[in-house]
């Protein structure tokens, strides 16, 4: 079985979620091996990083050089495809780090490649079976790969959960010898940080939250005065924001922000991945959809299959009332 | 500037619900309503744009069958001056890698300073353009939400990292970037637009045209392979309220008051 590597993501000297999972991914493919840490970076970061993972790693190979101080895939990507060995099988996190880097580090490798992986079936022979999603989650693949060349697969965060194991005691093999000097014809100039906006979404509470379900910029008041009966605010997905109909401010998501309501109404939320990263702290999760096998429905607490531009107006009267003359209803006290 | 745009034409999840077929190998197929992929669209304006500014043209490219002519009139009547179809019955299964392959041979029997793509398209594997600019030997850069042209040799480039957050870079021409959505607002197409460019040819290329290619493309050299679709596991699954409108109204109102969802 080919030797496997894990690609460590860290930022500020502390490893990346991730660090903890891919371990998890490893003994899937390979229960009888250990897999090997590979760390990238500069400094006093990258040295705090490797001695933490040697809890978890029994092996970290750290490549130490300074044009990687930031993650610059197209630098990376050249400094890994120089000290893995042929054949390797690596691991690395499915975000928007691993999707730059990833395509074309296996094709420099000659291997294979697997984005977003969410399930390691097992190995036959020279065949890793894997499971993946598509259509933004609708539905699942089984794929099969060929690892004779070795394979790269991007794994989806989250999606293994971290193996509880005994301190692994590693040791740190220097790599920076083994890579040439790195240019890159794309060069990091600067990070632009989020936009602020009106409403600061990730100290809200009670979040009334649209998608694609919305249909048109118009529909939006809907929302509002749902969120306005509710003392709620308002935020979104993502094609709500790539409509130009909520500032980017409103937008949860990986790519957006972290949120860790109390409550949390998704209107017209499909449920891909990348929204679900960013809803923390395990709120209450209300899904309206019409779509009965959206998949917000496998991961909300409560479902109503419904129209949303019908059903939140009739909401939003009904809050209304019960606020003028509470348990009228007949429901429980608060 | 020359920019090629590489599209693909998928499923529209808009018009269509995807469903396994009933021997499980593949989503049913009967009735589906095709488009070109959302994100390509992005890829295609943010081209014509670019164009606009600088000068040059916009080709289309995808790899597909006659029926995927349709997406490249749709682009060219958003303006794309060219399109290519790139077809032969050896390139059909072709995992990422042999359709990068085939983008990569057909890029070098042209020139072209820029390459884009849609960030990712129904499989969700945002790979092609990655693939596509390692082969070339190209520098290259994902989820891209904005494009400035520096000068003729150096574009500055915004990408899409977490928490809302923008990493800018400075990148050289040739280059290969994939588009996030958002980056733009796609024009819209008309009836009267696909109408004028209904009846212009569009080249095709086959496998004598991309030999070298032939060592990457088709089902027998793809190294992944979709074997099933099956439907995932439901997880804990949601409570769904059953009942008139008024009655799920009434518990859910219950339930918001008690997880306080009413302040």
């Amino acid at each position: 079985m080919a030797r496997i590597f894990a690609y460590i993501a860290h930022k500020g000297g502390v490893a990346d979620d991730s660090a903890a999972e891919l371990p998890a991914v490893a003994s899937k493919i390979d229960p009888a091996q250990p897999p090997t840490a590979i760390v990238t970076g500069w400094g006093a970061g990258l040295d705090q990083v490797c001695e933490s993972l040697c809890s978890t790693y029994s092996e970290v190979w750290k490549i130490a050089q300074e044009p990687l101080a930031y993650p610059n895939a197209e630098l990376v990507r050249t400094a890994l495809a120089s000290v893995l060995p042929a054949g390797s099988i690596l691991l690395v996190p499915h975000n928007h780090f691993g999707v730059d880097l990833s395509p074309g580090l296996a094709i420099n490798l000659d291997a294979a490649y697997v984005p977003d992986v969410v399930e390691i079936e097992g190995v036959e022979g020279r065949w890793l079976k894997a499971a993946r999603q598509e259509f933004g989650g609708l539905i699942s693949a089984h794929v099969r790969c060929d690892i004779l060349t070795g394979a790269v697969l991007n794994i989806r965060p989250g999606a293994f959960r971290a193996a509880e194991s005994a301190p692994a005691g590693g040791r740190v093999v220097d790599k920076a010898a083994e890579v040439g000097p790195l240019s890159a014809r794309r060069r990091y100039v600067e990070t632009i940080a989020a936009e602020v906006g009106d409403v600061d979404i990730t100290k809200e509470p009670v979040l009334v939250s649209i998608g694609r379900g919305i249909g048109e910029q118009e529909n939006i008041a809907i929302a509002e005065d749902l969120a306005e009966a509710m003392g709620a605010a308002v935020s979104c997905s993502r094609p709500v924001v790539d409509a130009k109909w909520m500032d980017k401010s409103r937008q949860v998501g990986s790519s957006g922000k972290t949120v860790r309501p109390k409550v949390y109404v998704a209107c017209g939320i499909s449920g891909s991945f990348q929204h679900l990263a960013g809803l923390k702290g395990n709120p209450f999760l209300v899904a309206i959809n019409k779509n009965p096998k959206a998949p917000i429905f496998r991961v909300a607490d409560v479902g109503i299959v419904d129209d949303m531009l019908e059903f939140l107006p009739a909401l939003a009267n009904a809050v209304r009332e019960e606020s003028v003359i509470p348990g009228k209803r007949g429901g429980a006290h608060d | 500037m020359e920019i090629l745009v590489c599209v693909k034409r998928v499923p529209d999840t808009s018009e269509n619900e995807i469903q396994l077929n009933a021997a499980g190998t593949d989503i049913e197929r009967d009735d589906l309503v095709y488009a070109v992929n959302e994100p390509d669209n992005y890829a295609v304006e943010e081209a014509l744009q670019i164009v606009s500014r600088t000068g040059g043209n916009v080709t289309v490219v995808t790899v597909g069958g006659e029926e995927d002519e349709e997406v490249l009139r749709r682009e060219m009547a958003m303006g794309a001056q060219h399109a290519v179809l790139i077809s032969d019955d050896a390139f059909r299964e072709s995992d990422g890698r042999g359709i990068a392959a085939l983008f990569k041979e057909f890029v070098e029997a042209g020139h072209y300073d820029l390459i884009l793509t849609g960030v990712q398209a129904d499989d969700g594997c945002a790979q092609v353009g990655g693939m596509l600019a390692a082969m070339l030997d190209y520098p290259f850069a994902s989820l891209v939400t904005a494009i400035e042209v520096v000068d003729s040799g150096t574009l500055k480039i915004a990408r899409e990292i977490e928490g809302g957050c923008k990493e800018i870079h400075a990148i050289d021409l040739p280059c290969v970037l994939s588009i996030q959505t958002g980056i733009n607002e796609p024009r819209y197409v008309g009836m009267r637009g696909i109408r004028q460019v209904a009846s212009v040819p569009i080249p095709q290329l086959s496998a004598p045209d991309l030999a070298l290619a032939l060592a990457f493309a088709g089902k027998n050299n793809a190294r992944v392979v979709r074997t099933d679709y099956f439907v995932p596991p439901a997880g804990k699954g949601a409570e769904i309220l059953a009942g008139s409108r008024e009655e799920v109204i009434e518990k859910l109102l219950d339930l918001l008051k008690t997880k306080g969802g009413l302040n």
